[in-house]
């Protein structure tokens, strides 16, 4: 297969959101700005990237029976060092995403691909794929963050374009769910 | 190379080495990072203070540990001083009564226990209602600069709706009345330190 498929697929065909509904717990949770969802998606493209290649090195090392405790030891470090470097280089993005750092570690997404791409495929494309498929994750959940954003309080990372409050609901849960479902809608459309 | 077999000796070694390789790697990283968190927490409290007492980023904090008035808790006391003169109290206090639970304030007093200013820290209040308890969202929490608690009825901070004198943040009464109970707690906590140590009499001089 070629790389460059397996880069773009994660943005529409196989996106983890969007197509694959993967890691919707942190898509639903930290999309409350746009700010929000693009910091939450550059994390987990760091720990999918790093996970998927360290795995795929050493594949071969890994007894079948014990992949699944070492998968999850390789992603939880990558979490780990992540979760270091955003608490001591940006405190402020840190402090906003809070526990959903942490719990990237139980994403699908990161997981998922170590066991259905990075197990079987070469360092190089098992790169590719954590980048296309982390990116696309952050792709989608920019657009969500943006939309609750706009419709919740009127402004766009950060900036604030009308002077007053916003439609509530759309930061809190449930304009998550609303968000979500109608970008899942438009997404099956283009897909077509 | 040809895949290895899943044998007791073989799963023994790869999770010890994964593991122990995992381990060095983190240490080494929480190495590295130690510092630049610690920094940022400190600059986090020093910035936090010196929102409820101006002035505090060039003077020395002195932080203190108090159990509250009432007994529900400890407060901490950041006493900033310049040289041996005291600036004011900024004291962290907290209250459990928010809408979605404990709400952290920061309150600035000076040496008479007038607020100077106050600001919330920690809240899982709605965003777009009771998060206008904090500065960084809207202007509410201005009223309290200046306030005398010593001088209201009964010395309590209240919100209008229960007779007192402040005024709530529309549709976030309970997040109002949790501030003003974060505040009394403070300010009640405050007092009894001063009594207590003798610390800057109001009245002296009789003697």
């Amino acid at each position: 297969m070629n790389n460059f498929k397996n880069f773009t697929k994660g943005f529409l065909k196989e996106n983890p959101v969007f197509i694959l509904l993967l890691g919707l717990c942190p898509t639903l949770g930290v999309t409350t700005s746009a700010i929000n969802g693009l910091g939450m998606g550059l994390a987990t493209t760091f720990v999918l990237v790093g996970s998927n290649v360290v795995i795929s090195l050493i594949k071969k090392l890994i007894p079948d029976k014990v992949r699944i405790p070492s998968f999850i030891v390789i992603i939880a470090s990558f979490v780990t060092i992540i979760d270091l470097v955003m608490a001591a280089y940006v405190p402020a993005l840190y402090e906003s995403l809070g526990l959903f750092i942490p719990l990237i570690v139980v994403n699908c997404i990161v997981l998922g691909r170590a066991e259905a791409f990075a197990s079987k495929n070469t360092v190089f494309s098992s790169m590719i794929d954590g980048l296309g498929m982390g990116l696309g994750f952050a792709f989608a959940l920019t657009i969500l963050g943006s939309v609750r954003e706009i419709l919740g309080s009127y402004s766009i990372f950060g900036f604030k374009f009308i002077q007053t409050d916003g439609i509530l609901v759309f930061v809190l849960a449930p304009g998550a769910f609303f968000g979500l479902a109608y970008l899942i809608a438009i997404m099956k459309k283009i897909n077509k | 190379m040809a895949k290895k077999e899943s044998t007791f000796l073989n799963m023994t070694l790869t999770l010890f080495v994964i593991t122990a390789i995992a381990a060095a790697g983190l240490a080494s990283v929480y190495n590295v990072t130690k510092d630049p968190i610690q920094k940022a927490k400190d600059e986090k409290l020093k910035t936090a203070i010196n929102v409820v007492v101006p002035g505090a980023d060039k003077a020395q904090i002195e932080e203190k540990e108090i159990p509250a008035a009432d007994g529900s808790g400890n407060l901490v006391f950041y006493y900033v001083k310049n040289g041996d003169d005291l600036i004011g109290t900024a004291v962290k206090t907290f209250s459990n009564n928010g809408f979605g639970g404990v709400i952290t304030v920061m309150v600035g007093f000076d040496k008479e226990g007038k607020i100077i200013d106050s600001n919330v820290l920690e809240h899982k209040e709605t965003p777009g209602l009771g998060d206008k308890s904090g500065k960084s969202v809207s202007s509410w929490n201005e009223q309290f600069k200046g306030m005398d608690i010593s001088s209201m009825k009964n010395s309590e901070l209240k919100v209008k709706k229960d007779g007192g004198q402040v005024d709530a943040i529309t549709a976030a009464t309970i997040t109002s009345r949790a501030y003003c109970d974060a505040i009394q707690r403070a300010f009640n906590t405050y007092i009894k330190t001063l009594t207590e140590n003798n610390v800057e009499p109001k009245e002296g001089g009789n003697e």
